[in-house]
């Protein structure tokens, strides 16, 4: 009744002439408020960019584009390069996707499609607590719980039967470039689940009647009248994982054992950017060490902001009707 | 608007009662998380001695402690590493080290049997360095005489963050080792060799590591290896004894330490039949010519206390007091303190 008297005065008064003229002085202010608060958001991301790149002007100064080919990170005799843990921040959020994504979708399929009614709100329930863990508990049950079952029986059994990858070649600690993934991977899933499932919901019923109506099974009207419908939006499910994938900082810390090395084994120990910032900050002495920190940061936002280019660029490649990610 | 008002008045009441504390005199204070289970305990048992002062004190790290001294922002910084000349020279006044603790760095194991191990300078440098990588290595059976030890791979296992702890460790590895001096070097954090052992978070990651992974080697403050119940091992001291870490074997490493006139020593392989060889000091940086009067009689009172009568209480915490002659040398350098 109320919606439609109120779209009944929207219509009537359509000329936005008319419609400023009885703009009352609330209205303007909440207008110029909002877009206040809204302007916020560019002067916060301009300012930490800011920020970084005066903090780190003494390291670009010094080191210019070798640092980020460089792969040395020697704090005694002040020689920094980043590649090390730009190759860990990638390998490490890669590793998680491959994990998180099929196991996101497919829960989140399930919630939309399959799950009997009963079952769905607490499923969507415990997923949203597992998004509400904060990091440093997950990295303290990583160390203490995650890691020696990895050590004992997962990585073991990965080396018998995939050793000759060199993938899965070296020795076993436990704390290691795999471990850091699915560590990301577990905390990456709740987002990429939450997002896939509200948009696999906003698919138009019609759809899937249509798809029915044409005698198709029910994977089939899945994969064709849903999932290929909402493909684009599920893509920025993934991206929206993978932005917290990049800068996750302490339960990867805590679980990928930490050495500067380029290896290819994923057993070995690895570093990320985040982590060595939140690592070495606080004892960081002299001008050109915490520069160099300051630039890792301005990388590290480099990464994620080129990676988000990347995707969406490949969202573009993909044609035709989509739901856009509610969020 | 009535509770816009009510709330204003709110603020005023809470401003008045704020500025009624402000009686005490304030100190700030930040850097060194090593130092901050005993200054916490200090500035406890401070306030009964002088009601009068409060102490704010941030464990932000000795890097950043020194950051704030700089910029003048606390009255007092704390590093578990002296400052570097450089650092120094962009201070716009003199600064003054004042040790006032020091601990020793336990070197911990994770054997089967958990034996007791005796190692030297020698064993220790080339664990780190990627050359000894057994446990059955001719080297640390030599030391190691009735000792059944495992064809066991050595996993080595250091701070992943900056830390004091790491300074002490790879000061004394540089100052034993020439090997380690050239290639490794001394910092709170430092560019491990490559592709040997990992890297793990604060003393409880290491020694969280430790524990898990047999065949592991660590180093963490002596405090945390009591406490989780690793063994560790006893070093060969300068003087060729092998001495376990405890308060009582860094504090003869103190008393018999090359300390200078301004107090930026190391104690790491002290001379003396008793010292253990693996110790440091933490230091509180303060400016020589105090800006308040009030402040910097105040400060240097709590100072004079913390390093005489506070020994008593830090060393209930694994902390190693400070020896006599120590003590009275820091007194009189307090004493030149202006203000």
């Amino acid at each position: 009744m109320l919606k439609e008297s109120v779209n009944a005065a929207v219509t009537s008064k359509t000329t936005p002439d008319t419609r400023s003229a009885e703009w009352h002085f609330g209205d303007r202010a909440f207008r110029w408020l909002t877009l206040a608060m809204a302007l916020v958001i560019f002067v916060l991301v301009f300012l930490i960019g800011w920020e970084l790149e005066e903090g780190s002007r003494l390291a670009l100064h010094q080191f210019g584009p070798r640092f980020l080919i460089s792969s040395d990170w020697d704090p005694v005799n002040e020689k920094f390069g980043a590649l090390p843990f730009i190759f860990g921040t990638l390998v490490s959020s890669a590793i998680a996707l491959i994990i998180a994504v099929p196991i996101s979708i497919a829960t989140a399929v399930y919630l939309t499609e399959l799950a009997p009614l009963w079952l769905r709100q607490p499923l969507i329930m415990f997923i949203e607590l597992l998004a509400a863990v904060p990091s440093v508990i997950l990295g303290l049950w990583g160390i203490f719980v995650m890691v020696p079952w990895l050590r004992d029986h997962l990585f073991p059994w990965l080396q018998k039967c995939f050793g000759f990858l060199p993938l899965f070649k070296g020795p076993i600690y436990g704390v290691s470039m795999l471990a850091g993934g699915i560590i990301v991977a577990i905390m990456i899933i709740p987002i990429i689940t939450s997002v896939s499932r509200e948009i696999l919901r906003s698919v138009p019923g019609l759809q899937r009647e249509a798809a029915y109506a044409l005698g198709a099974t029910r994977w089939e009207v899945t994969r064709i009248a849903v999932l290929s419908y909402a493909k684009k939006g599920l893509f920025g499910a993934v991206i929206l994982g993978l932005g917290r994938a990049l800068g996750e900082t302490m339960a990867v810390t805590m679980v990928i054992g930490n050495s500067a090395q380029i290896v290819a084994s994923l057993f070995a120990p690895g570093y990320t950017l985040a982590s060595v910032i939140a690592n070495e900050f606080n004892e960081a002495t002299g001008n050109l060490y915490p520069s160099a920190l300051f630039e890792l940061g301005l990388v590290l936002l480099g990464v994620t902001v080129l990676v988000n280019v990347v995707a969406q660029l490949l969202l573009k490649t993909f044609a035709g009707p989509s739901v856009k990610p509610q969020h | 608007m009535n509770k816009i008002v009510l709330s204003l008045l709110g603020c005023a009441c809470w401003l008045t009662v704020g500025s009624g504390l402000q009686a005490q005199t304030l100190i700030n204070g930040a850097g060194s998380s090593f130092d901050y289970p005993a200054f916490t305990k200090w500035f406890e048992a401070y306030g009964k001695v002088d009601p009068g002062i409060r102490f704010n004190y941030q464990s932000i790290g000795s890097g950043a402690g020194q950051k704030q001294l700089l910029n003048q922002t606390v009255d007092f910084g704390a590093s578990d590493a002296p400052m570097t000349d450089a650092s120094m020279s962009k201070a716009p006044g003199r600064i003054l080290h004042v040790p006032v603790v020091a601990g020793g760095v336990a070197i911990i194991y994770n054997l089967p049997g958990s034996p007791k191990l005796k190692l030297d300078s020698d064993v220790i440098a080339n664990i780190y360095l990627g050359n000894i990588t057994k446990w059955n290595d001719p080297k640390i059976a030599a030391l190691n005489a009735g000792v059944s030890l495992p064809e066991l791979a050595i996993i080595p296992v250091h701070r992943s963050e900056g830390s004091g702890t790491t300074f002490i460790f790879t000061d004394y590895l540089s100052s034993v080792n020439p090997v380690w001096a050239d290639t490794v070097g001394k910092n709170t954090a430092v560019k491990w060799p490559a592709g040997i052992g990992l890297g793990a978070k604060g003393s409880e990651g290491v020694s969280g590591q430790v524990k898990q992974l047999p065949g592991a080697i660590g180093y963490a403050e002596l405090a945390y290896a009591d406490q989780n119940k690793i063994p560790y091992a006893d070093v060969k001291n300068a003087a060729g004894n092998f001495i376990a870490p405890a308060p009582d074997s860094v504090s003869a490493a103190l008393a018999t330490a090359n300390i200078p006139a301004d107090f930026r020593f190391s104690m790491v392989n002290a001379p003396g039949d008793k010292s253990y060889p693996i110790a440091g000091a933490s230091w509180i940086l303060i400016y020589e010519k105090q800006q308040s009067a009030d402040r910097g009689a105040k400060l240097v009172a709590f100072l004079k206390w913390a390093v005489t009568e506070g020994q008593k209480i830090s060393s209930t915490l694994d902390y190693a007091p400070l020896p006599d002659n120590v003590q009275q040398r820091e007194l009189e350098l307090l004493g030149t303190i202006k203000w």
